[in-house]
């Protein structure tokens, strides 16, 4: 049968809406959650709007103020700091690189205590999964603010705080690839005769060495770029320099400084994500931990 | 005769050039390994990672934590509960203000991202300009931290949240917008194909074929995203921009001991007590293979 434009009464609509529903939009039941979903979500905004008072007049004269920032924040000048800055920023890289080589030793332990296939007793995996939680729940500056008031100003508290939150984290993702690690290269190695230990080096090893370089890998990027902000408590590196220039509105200095961070947050991905290439043989971004 | 005198030949060039390999590799690995250990005793020195001074501090750290947390008597256990988490309506409302701020910000910042992603979208650009400008707009909103952002609408925007969820939205409109991108490019572009025969535009293609495609990824990125942002949310009141983390600041300056480990025990709490929620959904909206 041929339908025509002309075919399309009202009558033939209703015949075919009996006939198949389901090809005319889903049926109010399925369809009321979502609007009530919908619904619940507008209210929310709306009442965010309105407790955060972002009006649009407060919108409007504050986008004003950022404008004139903006402005003034051109031409970019070091006015003869260049030297110190790029002194902080390569401190703050070296934080970086620290802490992120000294929790990549550290989560080794603690990821192997967190996976289930390798720790039987359910007590000790709970008690190093929870303890690898707080770790990472609390934020790395809320870190540094504690190593401060320990340590003193400076950057070990910086470097102290990078520890603590990424073994945190990387204990997770190593935890996870260990998890996920194939049972028969680690069966044939045990059956050939092989020791604990041997079979830990020939059997899970070559396994999950890699997916944990490339981890830390990413995880170091990602700390290049919250490192930066670690000296705004006073934990070492750019970020004093920055939240000071910003605090007394020296805008052009500020300017410098954050395309000093830019250049370098590239470079440093640039030479990461080629490392992160060889070793797995290919583009491989960790899965959103 | 001759034929085994060149198999011979062949075994010997076999190893020579295996043991060549083999040399090579090890002296990459003791370059790489010498490169390693300068990079980390330089970072060592100018990061004035002083072991000495680290075996100092280890004693204070374990005093100041040991004098954040409070003394709980088996006989008063309920009292001195009670009195540890005095404050507890106060952070009560101040937890939720810092999940709204994660909120509104994630919805800020996902609707930026969302807007701009099709432009930064390698197979659906519509020119070189669009295409260049919406990546480094993202790149540049996701490399500045959102404490840094939160810095500068302080001033512009006054003390408050709003400067907080400004500052969050425009550092996650650059992580998701990188994200929605590179979902974008992934897609299946048949049914791109297909609406572009039909004379759709632009706009239609995008409805249409694309989005029906990414939209569980998009909702997924998000939802984590949302996560992140709850972290981002309990910092920004170091620098006045509204949530719990002002809270913190005072406690940690003023030397209130041990509202400290209460608020540490509430947020990390509410972290992952989020992170679970918005896992489960995540896992029901994609499956759990997208997440390895």
């Amino acid at each position: 049968m041929i339908l025509r434009p002309s075919d399309m009464t009202a009558s033939a609509i209703s015949r075919a809406r009996m006939l198949s529903p389901g090809a005319f939009g889903a049926p109010l039941g399925q369809r009321l959650p979502h609007w009530l979903l919908g619904g619940g979500f507008f209210l929310l905004t709306v009442y965010c709007v309105v407790l955060f008072e972002m009006s649009p007049l407060r919108l409007w004269a504050g986008f004003g103020k950022l404008i004139e920032v903006v402005g003034q924040m051109f031409p970019p000048t070091a006015k003869g700091a260049a030297l110190d800055y790029a002194y902080a920023m390569l401190q703050t890289v070296a934080m970086a690189f620290l802490g992120t080589v000294i929790a990549a030793v550290l989560a080794v332990p603690l990821g192997f205590a967190c996976a289930r296939n390798m720790v039987p007793g359910w007590i000790v995996r709970f008690v190093f999964r929870r303890s690898s939680d707080v770790m990472r729940g609390v934020d790395q500056l809320v870190w540094a603010l504690i190593f401060v008031r320990a340590v003193g100003l400076g950057p070990l508290a910086g470097i102290l705080a990078i520890i603590i939150a990424d073994t945190g984290t990387l204990a997770k993702l190593y935890s996870e690839a260990i998890e996920n690690i194939d049972r028969k290269p680690i069966e044939g190695v045990r059956a050939s005769g092989a020791s604990p230990v041997q079979t830990m080096r020939f059997g899970v090893l070559p396994q999950v060495l890699p997916i944990m370089l490339s981890n830390v890998l990413y995880i170091f990027e990602s700390n290049t770029r919250s490192a930066t902000i670690l000296g705004i408590v006073g934990a070492g590196g750019i970020g004093f320099f920055l939240a000071d220039r910003i605090r007394t509105m020296l805008w052009e200095e500020a300017c410098f400084i954050l395309l000093m961070i830019l250049a370098t947050v590239y470079l440093i991905d640039w030479v990461s994500q080629r490392l992160r290439a060889r070793i797995t043989g290919g583009d491989s971004t960790p899965a959103l931990h | 005769m001759a034929a085994t005198a060149g198999g011979l030949d062949a075994v010997r060039e076999f190893e020579a050039s295996w043991r060549l390999l083999r040399t090579r590799k090890r002296w990459m690995t003791a370059g790489y390994g010498l490169l390693f250990a300068i990079a980390l005793l330089v970072s060592a020195w100018v990061g004035e990672f002083d072991p000495v001074k680290l075996v100092q501090g280890l004693p204070r750290i374990h005093e100041y934590v040991a004098k954040t947390l409070p003394v709980l008597t088996l006989s008063n256990f309920w009292g001195d509960l009670a009195e540890w988490f005095y404050g507890l309506p106060r952070w009560l409302t101040l937890l939720w203000e810092t999940i709204l701020i994660a909120y509104i910000a994630t919805l800020l910042g996902t609707i930026g991202a969302l807007a701009m992603c099709f432009h930064a979208a390698r197979n659906l650009a519509l020119g070189k300009t669009s295409y260049w400008v919406t990546r480094r707009v993202f790149e540049v909103a996701r490399t500045i931290p959102e404490l840094v952002f939160a810095l500068i609408f302080v001033f512009a925007f006054g003390i408050g949240p709003l400067a907080g969820i400004l500052a969050i939205a425009i550092h996650s409109m650059g992580g998701s917008g990188k994200l929605f991108a590179e979902a974008v490019e992934n897609i299946d572009m048949k049914p791109v194909d297909g609406l572009r025969a039909t004379g759709a535009n632009w706009v239609q293609t995008i409805r249409f074929a694309v989005l029906p495609q990414v939209l569980p990824n998009f909702t997924s990125f998000s939802l984590w995203r949302f996560e992140i942002n709850v972290r981002s949310a309990s910092i920004i009141g170091f620098v006045g921009a509204g949530g719990i983390g002002q809270e913190f600041y005072t406690a940690i300056s003023r030397l209130y001991y041990e509202d400290i480990s209460a608020l540490i025990i509430l947020m990390v709490f509410t972290v992952i007590l989020i992170d679970m929620v918005c896992e489960r959904i995540r896992h029901r909206l994609i499956g759990k293979e997208g997440f390895a």
